[in-house]
């Protein structure tokens, strides 16, 4: 199959983002340093890099949820000043209401942003369709197992029918074989619909697997090292690109730059407390 | 198979009980005879059970007990909402939590039942007094409880809200409102049983109605079976208050798992 066409327009912008975080003693933390890059329309690009290297503040900047210290995030060329509903996050979490059946959590969003009632149904009707879980429309979530709840939160983040996804280790807490499905669901829909999205990932598999770029950071305080075009084709198909052995070659190299090899967990102290 | 099995532990405990209230009847029953305790301290059932009839016909036993129910809904009714709403109100805003919470706490110490006899000076021999007593004694695990819930909310939750462009009513009615829902429950019942206590206070400290002055009337007369009858009412109101809730609880709270009963999950 084809990789969809990734066009010249820039969708996602991050321009000298720089992130300073002040803690409780008043002393400064900067997560991100003077980080820049962009992800065109379609594309998809992975963020990787070790723990606390600030690739969740970098989300949240994106998302409009906090405002950069330095430098701006961008999103169809506008500077993000607040949430928008252009870019939809979803996280390992699945964050979704208990008091809501999963018909009613897909259309979390939609409501909020007053679609009419009726295409909200349609929505939600049509996404829960395409993956699967139709027949559990009427489901409390405390009736799901985790890859179902996580697929619930996918299509709430799909709902909205946003251009970016922003999407934080969404598949980290599923068990493996799981995230192999999640993985194709996801990146079929992306193709799809061509939605660029950014996804943080520790899984480097993942990251080469279903991304057309990998962005990799230093540790603490973050910025990007390093970028990796994926060159393989397939993003529609994971498994497909599993299968492929250029993948193993791929993985290495981000071994590599991520100096896993060296790596002690001294960056359990460099990620300072939690 | 498996729901006989995941049964027969309820069916056993409900066995258990009802074995228990047969022998603890008969041991109120012929307990204090045997042991030589006389009837004007420990009252056999039958006795009470007479003294019961009695009241209802010539004590205005449905009077009092009318009273009561009424007072404890009144005090419940209002302590509870008065508490959620200064539970939402102090949730939202941390500014006014930090300034009022020492009030609060200072309040929360007070044993709420000494203000009685104030209140009774201030409003009279009233249901008031009584009323307003329930609403003090209630307000605190309310307050306490709907305030916690929204203290402990997952931010990513809000944050979720925030990224959909939730204004802040939507993240207070689709978000904050209902994951306080099973928290204010849980205060709402030890709030139920609470009210019956207010009540029951006010009553003996002043007043000529409700169960609580039928108590102090039949202590004045040395008429140990009616005390006994009064105690047994109130236990029955505040039984039915505290079931009250658990129904409506139940109902609004239908999206939760079942909670088993039978302690194998
Ligand atoms: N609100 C905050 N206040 C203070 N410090 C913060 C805040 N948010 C994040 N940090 C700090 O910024 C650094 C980067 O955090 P961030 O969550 O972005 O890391 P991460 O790369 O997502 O890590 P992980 O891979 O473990 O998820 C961490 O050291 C963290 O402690
Ligand atoms: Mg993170």
């Amino acid at each position: 199959m084809l990789t969809p066409p990734v066009s010249s327009l820039t969708r996602l912008e991050y321009r000298a983002v720089t992130m300073r975080f002040v803690d409780r003693h008043g002393s400064g933390l900067t997560a991100v340093r003077d980080v820049s890059f962009s992800v065109r329309d379609g594309e998809v690009v992975s963020l990787i890099g070790p723990s606390g290297c600030g690739k969740s503040t970098l989300l949240n900047i994106g998302s409009g949820l906090t405002a950069p210290s330095e430098g701006v995030a961008l999103v169809d060329g506008s500077p993000v000043a607040g949430p928008n509903a252009q870019v939809a996050f979803m996280l390992q979490k699945d964050l979704l209401l208990p008091w809501r059946t999963v018909t009613e959590n897909v259309m979390f969003g939609i409501e909020i942003q007053r679609v009419p009632p009726v295409e909200r149904k349609e929505r939600a009707r049509t996404l829960l369709e395409k993956f699967s879980l139709a027949e559990f429309s009427s489901h409390y979530p405390h009736q799901l197992s985790g890859g179902m709840r996580q697929r619930v939160a996918l299509a709430r983040t799909l709902a909205i029918d946003p251009h970016v996804l922003l999407l934080d280790e969404p598949f980290s807490a599923v068990d493996a074989q799981t995230r192999i499905v999640l993985q194709r669901d996801l990146a079929r829909t992306l193709a799809e619909a061509q939605k660029t999205a950014l996804l943080i990932t520790h899984d480097l598999l993942e990251a080469v697997t279903l991304s057309d770029r990998v962005l990799v950071m230093s540790r603490r305080p973050g910025s990007i090292v390093d970028e990796i075009a994926i060159d393989m084709g397939q993003r529609d198909s994971p498994l497909a690109r599993r299968a492929d052995r250029k993948v193993n070659d791929y993985v290495a190299r981000l071994m590599d730059r991520l100096d896993i090899a060296h790596a002690s967990l001294d960056h359990e102290e460099a990620g300072g407390t939690e | 198979m498996k729901k006989s099995a995941s049964l027969s532990p309820v069916r056993k405990g409900v066995a258990a009980s009802a074995g228990l209230l047969v022998v603890f009847l008969a041991a109120w029953q012929w307990g204090p005879g045997l042991l030589g305790v006389p009837t004007f301290i420990v009252p056999p059932l039958s006795m009470v059970a007479r003294e019961f009839v009695y009241a209802w016909q010539f004590d205005h036993l449905l009077l009092h007990t009318g009273v009561t129910i009424a007072e404890v809904l009144a005090g419940f009714a209002l302590g509870s909402l008065l508490g959620s709403f200064v539970g939402y109100l102090l949730g939202m805003s941390p500014t006014a939590e930090l300034a009022l919470s020492p009030y609060i706490l200072a309040l929360q110490i007070a044993p709420k039942v000494a203000f009685a006899p104030l209140f009774i000076l201030w409003m009279g021999f009233t249901v008031y007094p009584k009323i307003l007593v329930a609403v003090l004694i209630v307000f605190f695990p309310v307050m306490v409880n709907v305030l916690t819930a929204l203290r402990t909310i997952d931010p990513d939750l809000i944050n979720l809200a925030r990224s959909f462009k939730a204004t802040r009513a939507q993240i207070f009615w689709k978000v904050e409102f209902p994951t306080s829902m099973p928290p204010m429950f849980a205060g709402l019942r030890i709030g139920a049983t609470l009210a019956v206590v207010g009540v029951v206070v006010g009553e003996l400290v002043g007043g000529n109605v409700g169960l609580g002055y039928l108590l102090t009337f039949g202590e004045g007369q040395a008429d140990t079976p009616l005390v006994f009858v009064s105690i047994v009412m109130l236990t029955l109101v505040g039984a039915i208050a505290y079931l009250g809730v658990i129904l409506v609880e139940h109902r609004v709270l239908h999206y939760l798992p079942e909670r088993h009963v039978d302690g194998n999950i």
